[in-house]
């Protein structure tokens, strides 16, 4: 049962970070109706760029732990800006000129944008796996039984805390401001709004700005949590990610939250109980079998063909 | 008769060889009611989607001027600036509302720009701070406002597509209205209504007409609407303008007659 409670624990920290860049899928998706396939990379651009913030800023474990989040919320924020800079250039230069061409069109680009993502990085900061020493160590332990002590760190509860943070924070931005209006407006009817005077186009970029900021908080943590990175994660936690976003049904966003969870917290037993080779086998089986039993998804509306 | 709110001058839209607006010209004032008839293929909804952006005319000018004198083009405009800045609205003859948002936020939709500047690009309204509180209010206060003259205003909170037919109607030319527009552009708006409905909305068109300072030019099938309500009348056939007048002058002219009608060889 400990260990159970356990994996619980480490699943939904892992859920965390999945369900932050589902986010960018699931929104972009409602709103130009493109699976943004780059989206994964962006988020590895974020846990980069946090990387360097940490060795530039020369942060380094401290016992503090006040001192640790100061510094780290810092990160966050700095990583969030130039991710969504790499947010808004992706969609200005490689899909904006594409839109009301075909739709497979900036479905192609955006895999060609995912290659070139990867081999930039790959270029300009080496293939090799790259460390950061645990800026925040320690935790406490929650329950003694006698075979299995279960421990929850300051870490996992550092990004349970953030993802509820700016989820609530995104939701609110979504349902309450005017810029949330507007994005709902133009997922429902692009030309309407713009008859109305939205700038759509503009509305849009702030679309991938946002889902650009959110993974990039999404790879910071990823780097925080697993210690290591390289040119290559955003693939796999994309594709996760992905998962995740069908799964809560693509367009809506606490589908992509939910979705998260339950493709962390999947992957999380499946490693613990059957084999964490195959964990990624796990994940993905999960997409072929919400895309053959369930296409709309957890909590996705059933797509109704216009005529 | 003042300066024209909208000046047309030659208007041509080709698809491919085929004309659908001819050199057509046409002016409308504002505070009155212009209407647009014609039998079914006259060019009446491209002439339309031209003057609100839909479609870049072929050839011609189409000229907005606002009170301070100040002249768009729209042909050259921005699709969405010609709602930002040049102030048009329309309504469409299949209606487009936001159907999953309530009625409220499809009138505060309409409202977008003036929220955003007032929240500074959105970072006020993520913090709520004062201004964007007042500009959300006074949005909110003429949401109501609007709905209380549509008569809907009990189902403010209610998803838009849940309306009867008639209020959806009405529900868009009150979202038309919220962009503050002093061009009103409404694409038959009385298709559909009984004749209860057809009552009602001419009603509040020439409520609109006599109380917002907006010009209002329709497409309209329903003669009972047109005659009724129209100040001024174009007729199209096979895309040029064919009389241009008061109902009066426009039901006695032997060139409709002949269009609606035919004539019979001699």
């Amino acid at each position: 049962m400990n260990y159970f409670i356990q994996q619980f624990i480490n699943g939904l920290t892992l859920g965390s970070i999945y369900g932050l860049i589902a986010i960018g899928y699931t929104m972009v998706y409602g709103i130009i109706g493109m699976i943004n396939f780059a989206h994964g990379d962006v988020f590895m651009v974020g846990a980069f760029v946090s990387l360097i913030t940490v060795i530039v800023f020369g942060i380094t474990g401290t016992s503090s732990i006040a001192l640790g989040i100061g510094a780290l919320i810092l990160v966050a924020a700095i990583s969030m800006v130039i991710a969504g800079v790499y947010g808004w250039t992706i969609e200005r230069l490689a899909y904006r000129p594409l839109r009301g061409s075909f739709r497979l069109a900036p479905l192609i680009t955006a895999i060609g944008v995912s290659i070139f993502l990867q081999n930039f990085v790959q270029a300009t900061q080496g293939a090799r796996v790259k460390p950061l020493n645990a800026i925040i160590s320690g935790g406490f332990t929650i329950l003694e039984g006698n075979d299995f002590v279960v421990r929850i760190t300051y870490m996992q509860i550092l990004i349970v805390i953030l993802t509820v943070v700016l989820m609530s924070g995104f939701t609110y931005l979504i349902s309450k401001t005017s810029l949330g209006r507007a994005q709902r407006a133009c997922e429902q009817d692009m030309k309407m709004a713009m008859l109305l005077g939205i700038d759509v186009n503009t509305t849009i970029s702030t679309t991938f700005v946002i889902g650009a900021a959110l993974a990039s908080v999404a790879g910071l943590m990823y780097l925080l949590y697993y210690g290591v990175i390289d040119f290559y994660i955003g693939f796999s936690a994309g594709i996760k990610a992905f998962t995740a976003a069908v799964l809560g049904g693509v367009g809506s966003l606490p589908g992509a939250m939910l979705g998260g969870m339950v493709i962390g917290l999947i992957e999380v037993f499946f490693a613990a109980y059957f084999s964490s080779e195959y964990k990624d086998v796990a994940a993905f089986s999960m997409l072929i079998v919400v895309l053959i039993f369930m296409p709309q998804g957890l909590l996705g509306r059933p797509e109704i063909e216009k005529v | 008769m003042s300066q024209p709110l909208l000046s047309v001058n030659q208007l041509t839209m080709r698809f491919g060889g085929l004309t659908a607006v001819d050199a057509v010209s046409f002016d409308v004032y504002r505070n009155h009611i212009t209407a647009v008839i014609g039998p079914n293929g006259a060019g009446k909804t491209t002439a339309f989607n031209c003057i609100t952006g839909f479609y870049k005319p072929t050839s011609g000018d189409i000229v907005l001027i606002h009170k301070d004198d100040t002249e768009y083009k729209l042909q050259e405009m921005e699709d969405f600036r010609i709602s930002q800045t040049a102030k048009v609205a329309r309504t469409f003859q299949n209606i487009r509302l936001f159907g999953g948002m309530t009625v409220l936020e499809n009138l505060m939709i309409a409202q977008h720009n003036r929220l955003m500047k007032a929240s500074a690009f959105t970072i006020g309204g993520i913090f709520n701070t004062p201004t964007y509180q007042r500009a959300q209010e006074a949005a909110k206060k003429k949401a109501l406002a609007w709905m209380d003259r549509v008569g809907i205003t009990d189902r403010a909170d209610d998803p838009a597509a849940s309306l009867p037919y008639g209020a959806q109607r009405k529900l868009e030319i009150a979202r038309a209205m919220c962009t503050d527009p002093v061009l009103l552009c409404l694409d038959e708006p009385a298709a559909g209504l009984n004749p209860k409905e057809s009552e009602e909305l001419n009603a509040l068109l020439r409520s609109i007409r006599d109380h917002d300072d907006v010009g209002i030019l329709l497409i309209e099938h329903d003669m009972s609407v047109v005659m009724e309500i129209s100040d001024h009348i174009i007729v199209l056939d096979y895309g040029r303008k064919i009389s241009d007048g008061t109902a009066t002058e426009v039901r006695n002219d032997p060139a409709v007659i002949k269009a609606y009608l035919g004539v019979v060889e001699e």
